[in-house]
């Protein structure tokens, strides 16, 4: 059964991982970033049961705080910066470059 | 008879001997620091500070000659020169006495001639104060008791020669000719400076008397190398070939120089190195001491060819001083019996020598600076001073019986015969060709038409030229008889030198002497015939190859030319061409492939984030394969 | 077996979520998706004996974190699409090569490792699930449990930070709102007074019902332009409303050849609002307040002053959306 469930968890992280690299708007980007962490959490929360004991399930809790505090931030940043550029596109934000 | 030992003494005025270097390099330092400020007794105090080296040249003379003849070897220690290597001390013995005799003499003399010679020339002061500096910078050559001491005074002399060849800086030619002087000399002064290294590596000492008493023996080999790098720094400061070309170059100069530099002191500086190292590194019939001769003979015909054909008056004496130091150096090759009458021969051409060229700057000075002896003629009337001076000079040089150049020449040519008949009557042929040229120059000079330019208005020269030339002819006459008869200079030189057990005699008629005289008087009865009796074209014929040859130099400068200048040039294009494509081709082609590639590398920084987040997925994949690969996870 | 067919239904449900999650055109579905997978994952925990993690994913996550998702996605625009048009060359490609790399490489090592049967939990959490935890947070992790606190109040400082804007000039008073409201009557014959309410003879106060005149024609200026818009595209907008609409615009081109400029602004209300401005004519000045133009205050559209008007002022943005 672990095994089942840390196969969905890989295949949670790729897909978010993949949305990440083709989604432009900034929100859904950060929504595939969350969603790349719940994958994570459910890795843990799996090894938790496997080796039996709760170390995977604190750490799961202390991303979900980190996880919190990021959105917070991320989010903050695009609305700040859709203040000023009206566009919420990560592409949009591209002038650090050669 | 061995040289004597060298030995330590401070007392009287040999413990003072270092103001003979110290008071004209005082003059040199106050006119050069002073400026425009001593231009108005610069000339005095270039003179005082001369006459005043001479005064103590000579009272150190006589303190010298109160030692007992064994003891005439004596060491003044001054400082630690280099620590641990050698300590700086002046060497007071009979050859450098009378080499301090010669330059502060001779040169103070000539400092008294430059005050009128040198009257109406706006940088007089600085004149003389390379005049001091050079003066100086000679003695501290001839009076350092250390090679390393001597090599300073080498490039001092150097340097003054190059100062004052360039004198006349906006001359192109003189300045040419000072740049050939020093970059000759630089050929010659490096071969001097390996040959102190390699000194010290031998004896680990540099002092001639460290090297004498040194315990080590090295091979026949070091001793040859040393002896023949030596004989390479006496070649170029002495002009004796190859190192020749630097010489006639150098009449560019005002003619007080040529007369104390290139003829009576600094380029017989060479003949002071062969004759106080003689016995360390020329033994008789030694390789070096073989090299020495040959070297001596082939100048001192090489400088009589040239003689002959040259029609600048400064030019032709220049010939004459290579031909002159080529007996020099030709006796200091035979070993202790010619290293007296070389030095003999040294002092007495110091003074006839400078006494001609005195006398040509003289004669210049009355024709408006014109050197070509084809405008001259019959001059003896209108400067009779300068004309029986310059008689004097002429009749010493080509060995007149009973001047001072018979007795000296003489000498050399009897003790050459004595050690090998081949040089002696090459010896004797340089004889008669001196007699041929230095009647033809005085026939040119003094008799015949006159063939003035329009505007020459020759007159004498006054009292303050004149007077050191009188002085010089006096010397001229009477100091060759002096030195010679009765070996009077051979046994005052032998502490310092050497001499060989039996003392030579003087024969009048010796078939050398007989033979030298009928060649000089057949030279002098030809010269008469071609320039005193017929007429002296004013432009000169074009003349045989060898006129042409001689004229050239013996071709000494299209040699060089050929065999460095050329290869040279084409070195340094091609080092040229190497470095503009070959270094610069690579380090502008890295530079360039950077700059290219990284402006093509700068478009991966797109400023897209998805990019670089893309650059960090592929990353994170391809490092859980290679875990894979390796089998860790 | 239980946990099997919880499991499998989950997994199905939370892997489509996911590809509706990246896939979807809006943002507004990728955030329910998104939400769904949040639930099913805290329902896998429940299953997993995480119970206090299965209540915090469902009210932190579910609860928190979406609903600051959804706000910032109102925020900032919710009803543009996403253009699935890559623009970054071979981005797409290699996204998905990688993705599709990365997915086989850790199935295959989940896959090929040969685990033990589950310790289970139940030794650890011999005292029940959440004081397991507490013990653990409490003692072992109490310094990184302590760390977090300075995280989220150094992120909440950040998002204050961020979020805030200065205002360059003092805050216009209700008297400088009067003021350079008749200033605008004045020079441009605007009308000073609050749009009209629905009126006398209203028989609705809802959003989509223009206030009537006393002769019983619509007031146009009483009119939604963003609902009319729609409503006109769909073909179901009144005959009356349609005919003040046209009467108004007449009156429009009139003014055209008078003030050319002020009528591009004053005519924008039809032809050029757009679905995250105003529609309101006088361009309000808050861009992200969103449009209540047809029946906010003339000339004072701040969000404030919308409540204050006789329509139903909190109906309109919701509608509007």
């Amino acid at each position: 059964m672990t095994t089942h469930y840390l196969v969905l968890s890989a295949l949670l992280f790729v897909i978010g991982g993949v949305g990440v690299l083709v989604r432009r708007n900034a929100i859904v980007v950060f929504m595939c970033v969350e969603l790349m962490l719940n994958a994570c959490n459910l890795a843990f929360v799996t090894f938790a049961r496997q080796n039996g004991n709760l170390d995977g399930q604190i750490i799961a809790f202390f991303v979900m705080i980190v996880a919190a505090a990021e959105v917070v931030i991320g989010l903050a940043i695009i609305v700040t910066i859709f203040r000023t550029r009206r566009s919420a596109s990560v592409d949009d934000v591209n002038l650090l470059k050669y | 008879m061995e040289p004597a030992k060298i030995i330590e003494h401070s007392g009287g005025v040999i413990g003072v001997s270092w103001l003979l270097i110290a008071l004209p390099l005082l003059g040199a330092a106050v006119l050069l620091l002073g400026g425009r400020r001593t231009d108005r007794f610069g000339h005095l105090l270039g003179v005082a500070t001369a006459v005043a080296s001479f005064v103590v040249g000579v009272l150190v003379f006589v303190q010298l000659l109160g030692f007992d003849p064994a003891e005439r070897r004596l060491a003044v220690p001054l400082y630690d020169f280099i620590p641990g290597l050698t300590k700086m001390g002046l060497l007071i013995d009979p050859l450098s006495i009378s080499f301090v005799l010669l330059i502060t003499g001779v040169g103070s003399l000539i400092h008294i001639y430059s005050i009128g010679y040198m009257a109406h020339d706006p940088n007089r002061r600085r004149f003389f104060a390379y005049l001091n500096l050079f003066v100086a910078a000679m003695l501290l050559l001839v009076l350092a008791d250390n090679y390393v001491g001597l090599y300073v005074g080498w490039e001092g002399v150097g340097l003054a020669s190059y100062l004052l060849i360039g004198f006349w800086q906006h001359k192109p030619a003189a300045a040419t000719a000072a740049k050939k002087a020093f970059i000759v000399n630089r050929v010659g002064d490096f071969g001097l400076a390996i040959g102190i290294f390699t000194i010290f590596t031998a004896f680990n000492s540099v002092s001639f008397a460290g090297v004498m008493a040194s315990e080590a023996h090295p091979s026949q080999g070091t001793l040859t190398a040393i002896g023949l790098l030596l004989l390479l720094g006496a070649c170029g400061k002495s002009a004796q070939l190859p190192l020749q070309s630097w010489l006639l170059d150098a009449m560019e100069g005002p003619t007080p120089v040529s007369a104390l530099i290139h003829a009576a002191t600094m380029v017989t500086a060479g003949v002071y190195l062969v004759t106080r190292s003689g016995a360390m590194f020329f033994p008789e019939g030694s390789t070096a001491a073989i090299a020495v001769t040959i070297v001596g003979v082939a100048t001192l015909l090489a400088g009589a060819i040239i003689g002959t054909a040259k029609d600048d008056i400064k030019k032709a004496l220049a010939g004459s001083t290579m031909s002159q130091i080529g007996y020099m150096m030709l006796a200091a090759g035979i070993g202790p019996a010619g290293y007296a009458f070389a030095i003999a021969h040294l002092i007495t051409h110091g003074f006839f020598k400078a006494d001609m060229f005195l006398g040509a700057g003289s004669v210049m000075h009355a024709m408006n600076d014109e050197v070509n002896m084809r405008k001259y003629g019959g001059l003896r009337k209108v400067m009779p001073i300068t004309f029986a001076t310059f008689l004097v000079g002429y009749l010493a040089i080509i060995g007149f019986p009973l001047l001072s150049g018979y007795f000296t020449k003489d000498g050399i040519i009897e003790s050459v015969m004595e050690h090998s008949a081949t040089l002696g009557w090459l010896a004797v042929l340089g004889a008669g060709i001196t007699g041929f040229y230095m009647s033809r120059l005085v026939f040119m000079t003094f008799f015949g038409q006159k063939r003035w330019e329009a505007d020459a208005h020759p007159h004498e020269s006054p009292a303050v030229m004149t007077w050191p030339l009188i002085i010089l002819s006096v010397g001229s006459i009477f100091l060759g008889a002096f030195l010679i008869l009765g070996n009077r200079f051979m046994t005052f030189l032998a502490p310092a030198v050497g001499r060989p057990e039996e003392l030579p005699s003087f024969h009048p008629f010796s078939v050398a002497g007989l033979a030298t005289l009928a060649l000089v008087a057949a030279g002098a009865a030809f010269a008469w015939v071609k320039y005193g009796k017929a007429e002296v074209p004013v432009v000169a014929p074009r003349g045989s190859f060898l006129t042409t040859f001689a004229r050239r130099d013996l071709y000494g400068d299209a040699l060089n030319e050929a065999l460095f200048m050329r290869p040279g040039q084409w070195l340094t294009r091609l080092a040229v061409f190497f470095d503009n494509r070959g270094i610069d081709g690579l380090v502008n082609g890295l530079a360039a492939g950077i700059g290219g590639t990284s402006g093509r590398l700068r478009r991966v920084q797109t400023g897209f984030v998805r990019s670089y987040a893309l650059s960090i997925f592929v990353g994170a994949a391809i490092l859980v394969g290679a875990w894979f690969v390796v089998g860790n996870l | 077996m239980g946990e099997t067919i919880t499991f499998w239904v989950l997994a199905v449900v939370s892997v489509t979520a996911a590809l509706g999650l990246v896939f979807s055109r809006r943002a507004v579905y990728s955030a329910l998706m998104l939400g769904t997978v949040m639930l099913s994952l805290a329902v896998l925990y429940a299953v997993q004996d995480a119970p206090f993690l299965a209540a915090v994913q469902i009210i932190v996550y579910t609860g928190a974190v979406m609903m600051l998702f959804l706000f910032v996605l109102m925020l900032v625009g919710v009803d543009s699409s996403d253009s699935l048009v890559e623009t970054i060359r071979g981005q797409r490609f290699w996204a998905i090569v990688a993705g599709l790399a990365f997915a086989a490489l850790l199935g295959l090592g989940v896959g090929n490792a040969v685990l033990a049967a589950p310790k289970g939990l139940e030794a650890v959490t011999a005292a029940g699930n959440v004081p397991s935890l507490a013990e653990l947070i409490f003692t072992r992790y109490v310094f990184a449990f302590e760390v977090t606190s300075a995280l989220l109040i150094t992120a909440a400082l950040g998002a204050m930070v961020l979020a805030h804007r200065e205002r360059a000039e003092p805050k216009p008073t209700q008297k400088d709102l009067s003021r350079a409201r008749f200033v605008e009557f004045g020079e441009h014959g605007r009308n000073p007074a609050p749009l009209p309410g629905p009126g006398t003879y209203a028989r609705h106060n809802a959003i989509d019902m223009p206030a009537l005149l006393p002769d019983g024609t619509v007031a146009p200026l009483s009119v939604n332009r963003v609902l009319a818009r729609r409503e006109a595209a769909e073909g179901t907008l009144a005959p009356e409303i349609v005919k003040a609409l046209e009467a108004e615009a007449l009156e429009a081109e009139e003014r055209v050849s008078e003030e050319p400029v002020r009528h591009a602004n004053g005519a924008g209300g039809v032809t050029g609002a757009n679905g995250t401005n105003s529609a309101n004519g006088t361009n309000s000045a808050n861009g992200t307040n969103s449009a209540n133009g047809a029946n906010g205050a003339n000339g004072a559209s701040e969000a404030g002053s919308a409540e204050e008007s006789p329509a139903t002022g909190p109906e309109t943005g919701k509608e509007a959306k």
